[in-house]
């Protein structure tokens, strides 16, 4: 199953409540605000590198960029992927759980 | 516009709170749009950047891939609109690994205690 | 949408007359709406109107005039950075007018 976050881990728990829910090997997509979650630094940074352990962890590029970071600056772990890459994953999982 | 303003002598002391991060909402935009409108009225306005706010003054935004306006150099105009006092809250870049050096526009970086201090010195405030 | 026609291009503008792409403009399109305003475009029209459009380049907003004036008086010193200079190239407000012909949106801070 592939699940998608797009709200920033600092204003709301959607992401909290995607990593205690998504079951193991799953695929996460953070795009939007969520790439916030991507980054180096952050006092989310931990449990988020934690979770690269149990899930297939992407961030959409694009949106990335938008808000200033580069690859450079995603935790290690995380998949940075285009809008291409992010159909693929749509159609390879079928099932998309959107947490908004 | 502003010369009924002027010659009351009212000059109040405006603080836009941001606290959304740009382009996921449309809150930091609006309210930057606020903020220069507001500049015709010769108030003495603040903005303070806190929470997810911090993020609307990331250097190196670059909007080509989402085809969305990038409206960051905005933040550099104010300065030509006499608008300087700039003020950033240290926990929120901390909570968010984010430098001071990372940010576009010269701020006032001060801790939370001072910015509780500050909102509350404020005649109006309003937050976005 | 409205829209300028020029040799078969056309320009969709907003029902004020700004254009809705700063990105389509061209000189030609600046010519024909200078005319559409009654202004005959000088040298001096021209400084300003470029002034704008690296303004607008630069902070990706149109500046409130008090901010025009002042960025011009910076760039091109008092004699051409004051409201007389600016309002007699351009009568009906060098924000609204200019920034019309200049192909930017309605000036932020104009109301």
């Amino acid at each position: 199953m592939l699940h998608t976050v797009n709200k920033s881990p600092f204003e709301r728990n959607a992401l909290d409540a995607c990593l205690t829910r998504a079951a193991k090997g799953s695929a996460i997509l953070l795009y939007e605000d969520a790439v916030y979650a991507a980054t180096k630094g952050t006092n989310v940074a931990s449990r988020v590198s934690q979770a690269t352990q149990a899930f297939k962890v992407f961030v959409l590029g694009p949106d990335l960029r938008a808000r200033g970071f580069d690859e450079a600056q995603v935790l290690d772990g995380i998949t940075v992927i285009g809008y291409d890459e992010f159909v693929d994953l749509t159609v390879e999982h079928g099932t998309v759980n959107a947490w908004l | 516009m502003s010369t009924d303003e002027n010659s009351s002598g009212v000059v109040k002391k405006f603080m836009y709170v941001n606290r959304k991060a740009p382009y996921g909402t449309i809150y930091a935009l609006e309210v930057l749009e606020m903020v220069l409108i507001s500049a015709a009225f010769d108030q003495d306005v603040h903005l303070a950047f806190v929470d997810d706010g911090v993020y609307q003054i990331k250097k190196g935004q670059d909007t080509k891939g989402v085809e969305m306006k990038n409206f960051s150099p905005t933040y550099r105009a104010l300065d030509g609109y006499d608008i300087e006092k700039l003020y950033v809250e240290k926990e929120s870049l901390d909570e968010r690994g984010i430098a001071a050096s990372d940010l576009m526009v010269p701020v006032e970086i001060i801790d939370r205690a001072a910015m509780t201090a500050l909102i509350d010195s404020m005649d109006v405030v309003l937050s976005g | 949408m409205p829209a300028y026609e020029i040799g078969g291009k056309s320009f969709e503008h907003d029902e004020e007359g700004y254009i809705l792409d700063v990105n389509v403009w061209t000189e030609e399109l600046a010519a024909l709406l200078a005319e559409k305003e009654g202004i005959n475009m000088t040298s001096e029209h021209w400084e300003v109107v470029n002034f704008l459009r690296e303004y607008y380049n630069e902070y990706q907003i149109a500046p409130a005039v008090r901010v025009l004036t002042k960025a011009v008086a910076k760039k091109m010193g008092a004699d051409k950075g004051n409201n007389k200079y600016l309002y007699e190239l351009f009568p009906y407000g060098p924000g609204k007018q200019a920034c019309k012909i200049a192909g930017l949106p309605k000036p932020t801070g104009c109301i």
